[in-house]
Protein backbone atom coordinates (compact mmCIF):
# COMPACT_ATOMS: atom_id res chain seq x y z
CA UNK A 1 0.00 0.00 0.00
CA UNK A 2 1.14 3.41 -1.06
CA UNK A 3 1.55 6.14 2.40
CA UNK A 4 -1.33 8.29 2.27
CA UNK A 5 -2.07 11.08 4.99
CA UNK A 6 -5.44 10.41 6.73
CA UNK A 7 -7.86 13.17 8.17
CA UNK A 8 -10.94 13.07 9.70
CA UNK A 9 -13.10 16.48 9.71
CA UNK A 10 -16.16 17.72 11.26
CA UNK A 11 -17.51 19.99 8.96
CA UNK A 12 -18.79 18.89 5.47
CA UNK A 13 -17.02 22.13 3.67
CA UNK A 14 -13.83 21.78 5.37
CA UNK A 15 -14.11 17.58 3.52
CA UNK A 16 -15.02 19.04 0.61
CA UNK A 17 -11.94 21.74 0.55
CA UNK A 18 -9.95 19.15 1.28
CA UNK A 19 -10.23 16.75 -1.22
CA UNK A 20 -11.59 19.44 -4.22
CA UNK A 21 -7.98 20.83 -3.87
CA UNK A 22 -5.66 17.87 -4.22
CA UNK A 23 -6.87 15.58 -7.07
CA UNK A 24 -4.95 12.92 -5.61
CA UNK A 25 -7.18 13.22 -2.26
CA UNK A 26 -10.34 10.67 -1.98
CA UNK A 27 -13.11 10.45 0.66
CA UNK A 28 -13.02 7.38 3.01
CA UNK A 29 -16.39 6.07 4.10
CA UNK A 30 -16.76 2.74 5.98
CA UNK A 31 -14.05 1.38 4.10
CA UNK A 32 -15.25 -1.56 2.71
CA UNK A 33 -14.54 -0.59 -0.94
CA UNK A 34 -11.75 1.53 -0.59
CA UNK A 35 -9.59 0.06 1.75
CA UNK A 36 -9.67 -3.33 -0.44
CA UNK A 37 -8.85 -0.81 -3.48
CA UNK A 38 -5.73 0.51 -1.22
CA UNK A 39 -4.48 -3.43 -0.37
CA UNK A 40 -4.36 -4.24 -4.10
CA UNK A 41 -3.39 -1.29 -5.61
CA UNK A 42 -6.74 -0.27 -7.91
CA UNK A 43 -6.27 2.80 -6.10
CA UNK A 44 -3.40 4.90 -4.97
CA UNK A 45 -4.38 7.87 -3.02
CA UNK A 46 -2.47 10.53 -1.45
CA UNK A 47 -4.76 11.63 1.09
CA UNK A 48 -7.92 10.07 2.60
CA UNK A 49 -10.63 12.70 3.87
CA UNK A 50 -12.97 10.36 6.41
CA UNK A 51 -16.44 11.72 6.29
CA UNK A 52 -17.71 9.46 8.98
CA UNK A 53 -16.99 12.44 11.61
CA UNK A 54 -19.16 14.65 9.39
CA UNK A 55 -22.12 13.45 11.24
CA UNK A 56 -25.08 13.38 8.48
CA UNK A 57 -25.94 10.03 10.26
CA UNK A 58 -29.35 10.72 10.53
CA UNK A 59 -32.58 9.50 8.84
CA UNK A 60 -35.61 12.25 8.82
CA UNK A 61 -39.08 11.67 7.54
CA UNK A 62 -41.21 14.20 6.65
CA UNK A 63 -44.46 13.73 4.86
CA UNK A 64 -43.33 13.75 1.13
CA UNK A 65 -40.01 12.04 1.79
CA UNK A 66 -37.40 10.30 3.81
CA UNK A 67 -34.10 12.05 4.41
CA UNK A 68 -30.90 10.03 4.97
CA UNK A 69 -27.95 10.96 5.97
CA UNK A 70 -24.64 9.49 4.06
CA UNK A 71 -23.20 8.06 6.98
CA UNK A 72 -26.34 6.00 8.25
CA UNK A 73 -24.54 2.61 7.87
CA UNK A 74 -26.18 -0.01 5.17
CA UNK A 75 -27.79 -2.24 8.30
CA UNK A 76 -29.14 1.00 10.18
CA UNK A 77 -30.97 2.11 7.08
CA UNK A 78 -32.42 -1.61 6.11
CA UNK A 79 -33.76 -1.93 9.78
CA UNK A 80 -35.35 1.40 9.68
CA UNK A 81 -39.30 1.41 10.62
CA UNK A 82 -40.11 3.93 7.78
CA UNK A 83 -37.95 2.79 5.11
CA UNK A 84 -39.48 -0.54 6.40
CA UNK A 85 -43.07 0.58 5.10
CA UNK A 86 -42.65 3.49 2.96
CA UNK A 87 -40.07 1.78 0.77
CA UNK A 88 -39.53 -1.56 0.74
CA UNK A 89 -37.61 -2.17 -2.46
CA UNK A 90 -34.44 0.02 -0.62
CA UNK A 91 -34.26 -2.11 2.44
CA UNK A 92 -35.12 -5.52 0.66
CA UNK A 93 -31.37 -4.19 -1.79
CA UNK A 94 -30.01 -3.22 1.66
CA UNK A 95 -30.62 -6.43 2.95
CA UNK A 96 -29.67 -8.60 -0.01
CA UNK A 97 -25.96 -7.11 -0.44
CA UNK A 98 -22.84 -7.86 1.31
CA UNK A 99 -23.26 -9.33 4.77
CA UNK A 100 -24.31 -8.90 8.31
CA UNK A 101 -20.82 -6.86 9.55
CA UNK A 102 -20.30 -5.20 6.34
CA UNK A 103 -23.62 -3.73 6.36
CA UNK A 104 -23.18 -2.55 9.80
CA UNK A 105 -19.70 -0.90 8.55
CA UNK A 106 -20.80 0.25 4.92
CA UNK A 107 -22.54 3.93 4.52
CA UNK A 108 -24.96 4.95 1.87
CA UNK A 109 -22.89 7.03 0.13
CA UNK A 110 -19.96 4.57 -0.06
CA UNK A 111 -22.13 1.97 -1.46
CA UNK A 112 -23.33 3.79 -4.28
CA UNK A 113 -19.97 4.82 -5.08
CA UNK A 114 -18.59 1.60 -4.78
CA UNK A 115 -16.48 0.62 -7.80
CA UNK A 116 -17.54 -2.57 -10.16
CA UNK A 117 -16.06 -5.93 -9.38
CA UNK A 118 -15.67 -6.45 -12.69
CA UNK A 119 -11.96 -9.04 -12.42
CA UNK A 120 -9.88 -7.14 -14.39
CA UNK A 121 -10.63 -4.01 -12.58
CA UNK A 122 -9.41 -5.53 -9.32
CA UNK A 123 -6.74 -7.20 -11.12
CA UNK A 124 -3.47 -4.95 -11.13
CA UNK A 125 -2.00 -6.94 -13.65
CA UNK A 126 -4.30 -7.11 -16.60
CA UNK A 127 -5.22 -4.00 -19.11
CA UNK A 128 -8.28 -2.38 -17.36
CA UNK A 129 -9.71 1.22 -19.29
CA UNK A 130 -11.63 2.22 -15.86
CA UNK A 131 -8.71 1.45 -13.56
CA UNK A 132 -5.95 2.97 -16.11
CA UNK A 133 -7.62 5.20 -19.14
CA UNK A 134 -6.00 3.96 -22.78
CA UNK A 135 -5.03 0.20 -21.13
CA UNK A 136 -7.45 -1.85 -23.03
CA UNK A 137 -10.44 -3.64 -21.93
CA UNK A 138 -9.75 -7.27 -20.98
CA UNK A 139 -13.23 -8.10 -20.51
CA UNK A 140 -14.14 -8.27 -24.14
CA UNK A 141 -12.93 -11.38 -25.43
CA UNK A 142 -12.26 -12.44 -21.82
CA UNK A 143 -13.78 -13.45 -18.59
CA UNK A 144 -17.41 -12.44 -19.78
CA UNK A 145 -20.13 -13.97 -17.52
CA UNK A 146 -20.81 -10.66 -15.21
CA UNK A 147 -20.43 -8.07 -18.45
CA UNK A 148 -22.85 -6.22 -19.10
CA UNK A 149 -25.99 -6.67 -21.73
CA UNK A 150 -27.09 -2.85 -22.10
CA UNK A 151 -25.35 0.16 -22.91
CA UNK A 152 -21.92 -0.83 -22.82
CA UNK A 153 -18.88 0.71 -24.60
CA UNK A 154 -16.10 -0.61 -26.68
CA UNK A 155 -14.14 0.93 -23.96
CA UNK A 156 -15.82 -1.04 -21.13
CA UNK A 157 -18.57 -3.51 -20.36
CA UNK A 158 -18.70 -3.90 -16.71
CA UNK A 159 -22.00 -3.51 -14.53
CA UNK A 160 -22.83 -1.47 -11.69
CA UNK A 161 -22.81 -3.52 -8.58
CA UNK A 162 -24.59 -1.51 -5.92
CA UNK A 163 -28.02 -3.90 -4.93
CA UNK A 164 -29.10 -0.02 -3.12
CA UNK A 165 -28.47 1.93 -6.32
CA UNK A 166 -31.27 -0.24 -8.23
CA UNK A 167 -33.89 0.39 -5.57
CA UNK A 168 -32.82 4.08 -5.45
CA UNK A 169 -32.97 4.37 -9.09
CA UNK A 170 -36.39 2.77 -9.60
CA UNK A 171 -37.96 4.62 -6.90
CA UNK A 172 -37.30 8.31 -8.23
CA UNK A 173 -34.77 9.04 -5.23
CA UNK A 174 -32.99 12.35 -5.17
CA UNK A 175 -29.05 12.40 -4.42
CA UNK A 176 -27.83 15.45 -2.17
CA UNK A 177 -24.36 16.39 -3.47
CA UNK A 178 -22.32 19.06 -1.62
CA UNK A 179 -19.33 20.92 -4.08
CA UNK A 180 -17.32 23.34 -3.39
CA UNK A 181 -19.78 25.60 -5.56
CA UNK A 182 -22.48 24.85 -3.04
CA UNK A 183 -24.89 22.35 -3.12
CA UNK A 184 -26.74 20.24 -5.89
CA UNK A 185 -28.90 17.61 -5.83
CA UNK A 186 -28.93 14.70 -8.88
CA UNK A 187 -31.87 12.21 -9.82
CA UNK A 188 -30.33 8.83 -8.76
CA UNK A 189 -30.76 8.12 -12.17
CA UNK A 190 -28.49 10.09 -13.34
CA UNK A 191 -25.71 10.02 -10.42
CA UNK A 192 -24.08 7.16 -12.38
CA UNK A 193 -23.33 6.71 -16.36
CA UNK A 194 -22.70 4.80 -19.05
CA UNK A 195 -19.11 3.83 -19.84
CA UNK A 196 -18.72 5.23 -23.13
CA UNK A 197 -15.56 6.54 -24.57
CA UNK A 198 -14.89 7.38 -20.51
CA UNK A 199 -15.02 4.59 -18.18
CA UNK A 200 -12.47 5.40 -15.87
CA UNK A 201 -15.54 8.04 -14.49
CA UNK A 202 -18.31 5.65 -12.96
CA UNK A 203 -20.47 9.16 -12.42
CA UNK A 204 -21.07 12.39 -12.94
CA UNK A 205 -20.41 13.73 -10.19
CA UNK A 206 -16.93 16.10 -9.68
CA UNK A 207 -13.92 15.63 -8.29
CA UNK A 208 -14.49 16.86 -4.56
CA UNK A 209 -18.31 16.34 -4.48
CA UNK A 210 -19.32 14.51 -1.10
CA UNK A 211 -22.51 13.10 -1.34
CA UNK A 212 -24.46 14.53 2.29
CA UNK A 213 -28.30 12.90 1.76
CA UNK A 214 -30.46 11.34 0.10
CA UNK A 215 -33.93 11.79 -0.23
CA UNK A 216 -36.41 9.47 -1.21
CA UNK A 217 -40.47 10.69 -2.06
CA UNK A 218 -43.14 8.88 -0.87
CA UNK A 219 -45.58 7.81 -3.02
CA UNK A 220 -48.20 4.63 -3.49
CA UNK A 221 -45.38 2.96 -5.70
CA UNK A 222 -42.55 3.27 -3.57
CA UNK A 223 -44.63 1.84 -0.35
CA UNK A 224 -45.91 -1.21 -2.83
CA UNK A 225 -42.30 -2.23 -4.65
CA UNK A 226 -39.62 -5.31 -3.74
CA UNK A 227 -36.64 -6.13 -4.72
CA UNK A 228 -35.64 -9.36 -6.30
CA UNK A 229 -32.13 -10.60 -6.89
CA UNK A 230 -30.36 -13.74 -9.02
CA UNK A 231 -27.16 -14.74 -7.98
CA UNK A 232 -24.46 -17.62 -7.70
CA UNK A 233 -25.37 -18.96 -4.11
CA UNK A 234 -28.34 -17.98 -2.23
CA UNK A 235 -26.06 -14.81 0.19
CA UNK A 236 -23.64 -12.53 0.41
CA UNK A 237 -22.70 -12.61 -3.45
CA UNK A 238 -22.96 -9.84 -6.13
CA UNK A 239 -26.22 -9.96 -7.96
CA UNK A 240 -25.92 -11.84 -11.95
CA UNK A 241 -29.25 -9.55 -12.32
CA UNK A 242 -31.27 -7.99 -10.40
CA UNK A 243 -35.16 -6.10 -10.31
CA UNK A 244 -36.79 -3.48 -8.23
CA UNK A 245 -40.66 -2.90 -8.94
CA UNK A 246 -42.66 -0.29 -7.55
CA UNK A 247 -46.99 -0.70 -8.34
CA UNK A 248 -49.88 0.59 -8.03
CA UNK A 249 -52.94 -0.43 -9.18
CA UNK A 250 -56.18 0.95 -10.31
CA UNK A 251 -59.43 -0.34 -8.65
CA UNK A 252 -59.95 -2.40 -11.40
CA UNK A 253 -56.26 -4.10 -11.31
CA UNK A 254 -54.90 -2.13 -14.07
CA UNK A 255 -51.48 -0.49 -13.60
CA UNK A 256 -51.86 3.39 -12.67
CA UNK A 257 -48.02 3.75 -13.07
CA UNK A 258 -45.01 1.22 -12.10
CA UNK A 259 -41.13 2.10 -12.03
CA UNK A 260 -38.75 -0.94 -13.12
CA UNK A 261 -35.06 -0.93 -12.50
CA UNK A 262 -32.34 -3.43 -13.13
CA UNK A 263 -29.32 -4.11 -11.54
CA UNK A 264 -26.41 -6.38 -13.17
CA UNK A 265 -27.24 -5.62 -16.65
CA UNK A 266 -25.19 -2.21 -17.34
CA UNK A 267 -22.57 0.31 -16.40
CA UNK A 268 -25.58 2.14 -14.27
CA UNK A 269 -28.72 1.38 -12.48
CA UNK A 270 -30.83 0.75 -15.54
CA UNK A 271 -34.15 1.94 -15.49
CA UNK A 272 -36.71 0.47 -17.83
CA UNK A 273 -38.89 3.21 -18.69
CA UNK A 274 -40.17 1.47 -22.08
CA UNK A 275 -41.07 -1.41 -19.97
CA UNK A 276 -42.59 1.07 -17.76
CA UNK A 277 -44.32 2.70 -20.31
CA UNK A 278 -45.77 -0.45 -21.75
CA UNK A 279 -47.25 -2.04 -18.98
CA UNK A 280 -49.30 1.57 -17.90
CA UNK A 281 -52.77 0.66 -18.17
CA UNK A 282 -52.35 -2.86 -18.73
CA UNK A 283 -53.11 -5.59 -16.41
CA UNK A 284 -50.07 -6.90 -15.07
CA UNK A 285 -50.31 -10.02 -16.19
CA UNK A 286 -47.08 -12.44 -16.76
CA UNK A 287 -47.51 -12.27 -20.31
CA UNK A 288 -48.01 -8.40 -20.19
CA UNK A 289 -44.61 -8.06 -17.86
CA UNK A 290 -42.66 -10.88 -20.22
CA UNK A 291 -43.92 -8.94 -23.44
CA UNK A 292 -42.94 -5.24 -21.45
CA UNK A 293 -39.34 -6.55 -20.50
CA UNK A 294 -38.87 -7.68 -24.09
CA UNK A 295 -39.47 -4.31 -25.14
CA UNK A 296 -36.98 -2.60 -22.83
CA UNK A 297 -34.47 -5.39 -24.04
CA UNK A 298 -34.60 -4.68 -27.56
CA UNK A 299 -31.46 -2.97 -27.29
CA UNK A 300 -29.59 -6.09 -25.61
CA UNK A 301 -26.07 -7.06 -26.42
CA UNK A 302 -25.00 -10.50 -25.35
CA UNK A 303 -22.49 -13.32 -26.32
CA UNK A 304 -22.35 -16.96 -25.20
CA UNK A 305 -21.29 -15.77 -21.45
CA UNK A 306 -23.67 -13.45 -20.79
CA UNK A 307 -26.88 -14.67 -23.02
CA UNK A 308 -27.94 -15.90 -19.89
CA UNK A 309 -28.54 -12.63 -18.06
CA UNK A 310 -31.87 -11.84 -20.78
CA UNK A 311 -34.17 -15.17 -19.13
CA UNK A 312 -32.90 -13.95 -15.63
CA UNK A 313 -34.03 -10.26 -16.27
CA UNK A 314 -37.40 -11.69 -17.68
CA UNK A 315 -37.64 -14.19 -14.55
CA UNK A 316 -36.86 -11.62 -11.66
CA UNK A 317 -39.12 -9.02 -13.06
CA UNK A 318 -42.05 -10.89 -13.71
CA UNK A 319 -41.32 -12.64 -10.19
CA UNK A 320 -41.23 -9.39 -8.82
CA UNK A 321 -44.38 -8.37 -10.19
CA UNK A 322 -45.82 -11.68 -8.58
CA UNK A 323 -45.16 -10.94 -5.18
CA UNK A 324 -46.26 -7.37 -5.36
CA UNK A 325 -49.68 -8.51 -6.53
CA UNK A 326 -49.43 -11.08 -3.96
CA UNK A 327 -49.34 -8.52 -1.02
CA UNK A 328 -45.70 -9.51 -0.06
CA UNK A 329 -43.20 -6.71 -0.45
CA UNK B 1 -0.91 9.09 14.10
CA UNK B 2 -1.76 8.27 17.58
CA UNK B 3 -5.32 5.90 18.06
CA UNK B 4 -6.94 5.55 21.33
CA UNK B 5 -8.95 2.30 21.97
CA UNK B 6 -10.38 -0.30 23.89
CA UNK B 7 -9.52 -3.97 23.46
CA UNK B 8 -10.91 -6.71 25.90
CA UNK B 9 -11.44 -4.07 28.67
CA UNK B 10 -7.58 -2.87 28.24
CA UNK B 11 -6.79 0.90 27.54
CA UNK B 12 -4.58 0.86 24.97
CA UNK B 13 -3.14 4.25 23.32
CA UNK B 14 -0.47 3.15 19.95
CA UNK B 15 1.22 4.75 17.62
CA UNK B 16 0.24 3.80 13.87
CA UNK B 17 0.60 4.43 10.17
CA UNK B 18 -2.64 5.33 8.75
CA UNK B 19 -1.80 1.84 6.54
CA UNK B 20 -2.43 0.08 9.40
CA UNK B 21 -5.56 -2.11 9.20
CA UNK B 22 -7.58 -2.73 12.62
CA UNK B 23 -6.88 -6.52 12.00
CA UNK B 24 -3.07 -5.72 11.83
CA UNK B 25 -2.84 -3.55 14.53
CA UNK B 26 -4.66 -6.54 16.91
CA UNK B 27 -2.45 -9.04 15.71
CA UNK B 28 1.03 -7.66 14.77
CA UNK B 29 1.21 -4.88 17.47
CA UNK B 30 -1.03 -5.75 20.36
CA UNK B 31 -0.76 -9.77 20.47
CA UNK B 32 -4.49 -9.61 20.16
CA UNK B 33 -4.88 -13.06 18.14
CA UNK B 34 -7.97 -14.21 18.41
CA UNK B 35 -9.58 -13.00 15.19
CA UNK B 36 -8.17 -14.48 12.19
CA UNK B 37 -6.57 -13.20 9.12
CA UNK B 38 -8.28 -15.54 6.68
CA UNK B 39 -8.93 -13.41 3.43
CA UNK B 40 -7.78 -10.03 4.25
CA UNK B 41 -10.20 -8.78 1.40
CA UNK B 42 -14.10 -9.07 3.77
CA UNK B 43 -14.81 -12.28 1.95
CA UNK B 44 -14.81 -14.47 5.27
CA UNK B 45 -15.64 -13.04 8.57
CA UNK B 46 -13.04 -14.52 10.29
CA UNK B 47 -11.61 -11.07 11.30
CA UNK B 48 -15.00 -10.30 12.94
CA UNK B 49 -14.86 -8.38 16.45
CA UNK B 50 -17.75 -6.20 18.03
CA UNK B 51 -16.47 -2.68 17.66
CA UNK B 52 -18.85 -0.29 19.97
CA UNK B 53 -20.95 -3.56 20.59
CA UNK B 54 -22.07 -4.82 16.74
CA UNK B 55 -20.42 -6.89 14.99
CA UNK B 56 -17.76 -5.76 12.41
CA UNK B 57 -14.58 -6.99 10.34
CA UNK B 58 -11.14 -5.78 10.98
CA UNK B 59 -9.64 -6.28 8.16
CA UNK B 60 -11.23 -3.47 5.88
CA UNK B 61 -11.42 -1.18 9.01
CA UNK B 62 -7.82 1.40 8.89
CA UNK B 63 -6.86 1.51 12.43
CA UNK B 64 -6.77 5.51 12.14
CA UNK B 65 -10.28 5.07 11.51
CA UNK B 66 -11.55 3.66 14.47
CA UNK B 67 -9.84 6.21 17.36
CA UNK B 68 -12.14 5.97 20.77
CA UNK B 69 -13.91 2.80 19.59
CA UNK B 70 -14.60 -0.03 22.01
CA UNK B 71 -13.50 -3.66 20.63
CA UNK B 72 -14.37 -7.02 22.11
CA UNK B 73 -12.90 -9.76 20.66
CA UNK B 74 -13.68 -13.81 20.98
CA UNK B 75 -10.75 -13.61 23.45
CA UNK B 76 -12.68 -10.97 25.55
CA UNK B 77 -15.96 -12.38 25.30
CA UNK B 78 -14.96 -15.06 27.92
CA UNK B 79 -14.21 -13.80 31.32
CA UNK B 80 -17.65 -12.86 33.15
CA UNK B 81 -18.18 -12.28 36.97
CA UNK B 82 -16.64 -15.77 37.96
CA UNK B 83 -13.10 -14.86 36.43
CA UNK B 84 -11.11 -15.12 33.47
CA UNK B 85 -11.57 -18.49 32.41
CA UNK B 86 -15.43 -18.71 32.25
CA UNK B 87 -16.43 -19.16 29.08
CA UNK B 88 -19.24 -17.00 27.16
CA UNK B 89 -22.53 -19.02 26.85
CA UNK B 90 -22.16 -18.70 22.86
CA UNK B 91 -18.80 -20.34 23.64
CA UNK B 92 -19.48 -23.05 25.68
CA UNK B 93 -22.63 -23.63 22.72
CA UNK B 94 -19.57 -23.70 20.05
CA UNK B 95 -18.19 -26.14 22.70
CA UNK B 96 -21.30 -28.44 22.97
CA UNK B 97 -21.85 -28.94 19.74
CA UNK B 98 -18.91 -29.11 18.18
CA UNK B 99 -19.85 -26.12 15.88
CA UNK B 100 -15.86 -26.64 14.87
CA UNK B 101 -13.21 -28.48 13.65
CA UNK B 102 -9.82 -26.62 12.92
CA UNK B 103 -11.35 -23.84 14.95
CA UNK B 104 -10.15 -21.33 12.49
CA UNK B 105 -13.21 -19.23 11.54
CA UNK B 106 -14.39 -19.99 14.85
CA UNK B 107 -13.42 -17.09 17.03
CA UNK B 108 -15.07 -14.84 13.89
CA UNK B 109 -17.81 -17.06 13.76
CA UNK B 110 -18.69 -16.61 17.64
CA UNK B 111 -18.40 -12.74 17.58
CA UNK B 112 -20.72 -12.56 14.59
CA UNK B 113 -22.97 -15.20 16.29
CA UNK B 114 -23.17 -12.80 19.18
CA UNK B 115 -23.90 -9.52 17.55
CA UNK B 116 -26.14 -11.16 15.32
CA UNK B 117 -28.53 -12.49 18.07
CA UNK B 118 -28.48 -8.68 19.32
CA UNK B 119 -29.60 -7.72 16.08
CA UNK B 120 -32.41 -10.25 15.90
CA UNK B 121 -33.33 -9.18 19.05
CA UNK B 122 -33.20 -5.53 18.08
CA UNK B 123 -35.69 -6.55 14.99
CA UNK B 124 -33.80 -6.17 12.29
CA UNK B 125 -35.31 -7.61 9.20
CA UNK B 126 -33.20 -10.07 7.31
CA UNK B 127 -32.96 -10.98 3.37
CA UNK B 128 -35.11 -14.26 4.16
CA UNK B 129 -37.56 -11.74 6.44
CA UNK B 130 -40.68 -13.21 4.91
CA UNK B 131 -42.41 -9.78 6.28
CA UNK B 132 -40.35 -6.91 6.68
CA UNK B 133 -42.62 -5.10 9.49
CA UNK B 134 -42.91 -7.75 11.61
CA UNK B 135 -40.59 -8.93 13.88
CA UNK B 136 -38.10 -11.66 13.16
CA UNK B 137 -37.90 -14.91 14.52
CA UNK B 138 -34.72 -17.28 14.99
CA UNK B 139 -35.61 -19.55 12.85
CA UNK B 140 -32.51 -22.05 10.84
CA UNK B 141 -33.37 -19.76 7.62
CA UNK B 142 -32.87 -16.83 9.72
CA UNK B 143 -29.79 -17.86 10.88
CA UNK B 144 -28.26 -19.50 8.20
CA UNK B 145 -29.12 -15.87 5.90
CA UNK B 146 -28.28 -13.73 9.24
CA UNK B 147 -24.39 -15.63 9.50
CA UNK B 148 -23.56 -16.11 5.51
CA UNK B 149 -20.56 -13.67 5.88
CA UNK B 150 -18.90 -16.27 8.21
CA UNK B 151 -17.13 -18.91 5.74
CA UNK B 152 -16.15 -22.15 7.86
CA UNK B 153 -13.52 -24.09 4.91
CA UNK B 154 -14.09 -27.35 7.32
CA UNK B 155 -17.81 -27.21 6.92
CA UNK B 156 -18.63 -27.28 10.63
CA UNK B 157 -21.70 -25.38 9.60
CA UNK B 158 -23.93 -28.02 11.25
CA UNK B 159 -22.75 -27.67 14.51
CA UNK B 160 -22.42 -23.77 13.70
CA UNK B 161 -26.47 -24.02 13.42
CA UNK B 162 -26.68 -25.91 15.95
CA UNK B 163 -24.81 -23.97 18.81
CA UNK B 164 -26.34 -21.01 17.87
CA UNK B 165 -29.75 -22.00 17.61
CA UNK B 166 -29.21 -22.99 21.20
CA UNK B 167 -28.45 -19.93 22.62
CA UNK B 168 -30.74 -17.97 20.37
CA UNK B 169 -32.96 -20.37 21.98
CA UNK B 170 -31.63 -19.37 25.73
CA UNK B 171 -31.84 -15.88 25.12
CA UNK B 172 -35.33 -15.65 23.60
C1 LIG C 1 -17.26 -9.52 0.31
C2 LIG C 1 -18.13 -8.37 -0.10
C3 LIG C 1 -19.40 -8.61 -0.62
C4 LIG C 1 -20.22 -7.56 -1.01
N1 LIG C 1 -21.45 -7.82 -1.54
C5 LIG C 1 -22.24 -6.79 -1.97
C6 LIG C 1 -23.50 -7.03 -2.56
O1 LIG C 1 -23.95 -8.17 -2.69
N2 LIG C 1 -24.23 -5.95 -2.97
C7 LIG C 1 -23.77 -4.67 -2.82
O2 LIG C 1 -24.48 -3.73 -3.21
N3 LIG C 1 -22.58 -4.42 -2.28
C8 LIG C 1 -21.82 -5.45 -1.85
N4 LIG C 1 -20.58 -5.19 -1.32
C9 LIG C 1 -20.05 -3.84 -1.40
C10 LIG C 1 -20.39 -2.99 -0.21
O3 LIG C 1 -21.79 -2.74 -0.22
C11 LIG C 1 -19.61 -1.69 -0.37
O4 LIG C 1 -18.25 -1.98 -0.19
C12 LIG C 1 -20.04 -0.64 0.62
O5 LIG C 1 -21.40 -0.33 0.48
C13 LIG C 1 -19.20 0.63 0.43
O6 LIG C 1 -19.53 1.54 1.46
P1 LIG C 1 -18.36 2.17 2.36
O7 LIG C 1 -18.99 3.19 3.23
O8 LIG C 1 -17.59 1.11 3.04
O9 LIG C 1 -17.51 2.87 1.22
P2 LIG C 1 -15.95 3.16 1.10
O10 LIG C 1 -15.22 1.91 0.80
O11 LIG C 1 -15.48 3.97 2.25
O12 LIG C 1 -15.97 4.12 -0.18
C14 LIG C 1 -16.39 3.68 -1.46
C15 LIG C 1 -16.23 4.84 -2.43
O13 LIG C 1 -17.13 5.89 -2.14
C16 LIG C 1 -16.45 7.12 -1.92
N5 LIG C 1 -17.22 7.80 -0.87
C17 LIG C 1 -17.57 7.29 0.34
N6 LIG C 1 -18.41 8.14 0.97
C18 LIG C 1 -18.59 9.21 0.14
C19 LIG C 1 -19.37 10.42 0.21
N7 LIG C 1 -20.15 10.70 1.27
N8 LIG C 1 -19.31 11.28 -0.83
C20 LIG C 1 -18.53 11.02 -1.90
N9 LIG C 1 -17.78 9.91 -2.02
C21 LIG C 1 -17.82 9.01 -1.02
C22 LIG C 1 -15.04 6.73 -1.57
O14 LIG C 1 -14.14 7.74 -1.96
C23 LIG C 1 -14.86 5.47 -2.39
O15 LIG C 1 -14.50 5.79 -3.69
C24 LIG C 1 -19.76 -6.23 -0.88
C25 LIG C 1 -18.49 -5.98 -0.34
C26 LIG C 1 -17.68 -7.03 0.05
C27 LIG C 1 -16.34 -6.72 0.62
S1 LIG D 1 -15.07 -4.11 -18.49
FE1 LIG D 1 -14.45 -2.06 -17.78
S2 LIG D 1 -13.72 -2.48 -15.72
FE2 LIG D 1 -13.70 -4.48 -16.77
S3 LIG D 1 -11.65 -4.69 -17.77
FE3 LIG D 1 -12.99 -3.70 -19.26
S4 LIG D 1 -12.59 -1.52 -18.91
FE4 LIG D 1 -11.92 -2.57 -17.06
S1 LIG E 1 -10.04 -11.65 6.94
FE1 LIG E 1 -11.57 -10.11 7.17
S2 LIG E 1 -13.23 -10.99 6.10
FE2 LIG E 1 -11.66 -12.43 5.70
S1 LIG F 1 -13.54 -24.78 11.77
FE1 LIG F 1 -12.01 -24.83 10.26
S2 LIG F 1 -12.56 -23.12 9.06
FE2 LIG F 1 -14.27 -23.32 10.36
Amino acid sequence: MRPFAYHRPADPAEAVALVAADPAASFLGGGTNLVDHLKLGVTRPGTLVDVTGLGLDTVEQTDASLRIGTNVRNSDLAAHPALRAGWPAVSRALLAGASGQIRNQATTGGNLLQRTRCVYFQDVTTPCNKRESGSGCSAIGGYGRYNAVLGASGQCVATHPSDLAVALAALDAVVVVLGPDGERRIPATELHRLPEEHPEHDTTLRHGELITAVELPSSPLAARSTYQKARDRASYAFALVSAAVGLDLDEDGTVRDVRIAWGGVAHKPWRATRAEDALRGEQPTEDAVRAAVDIELTGANTDDQSAYKLPMVRATTTYAVHRLLEGSR
Amino acid sequence: MSVQLSVDGRRVDVNVDPRTTLLDLLRERLDVIAPKKGCDHGQCGSCTVLLDGRRHLTCLALAVAQDGAEIVTAEGLAGGPDGEHDLHAMQRAFLEHDGYQCGYCTPGQICSAVGMLAELADGHPSHVSPDLTAAPKATDEEIRERMSGNLCRCGAYVGILAAIRQSAQASA
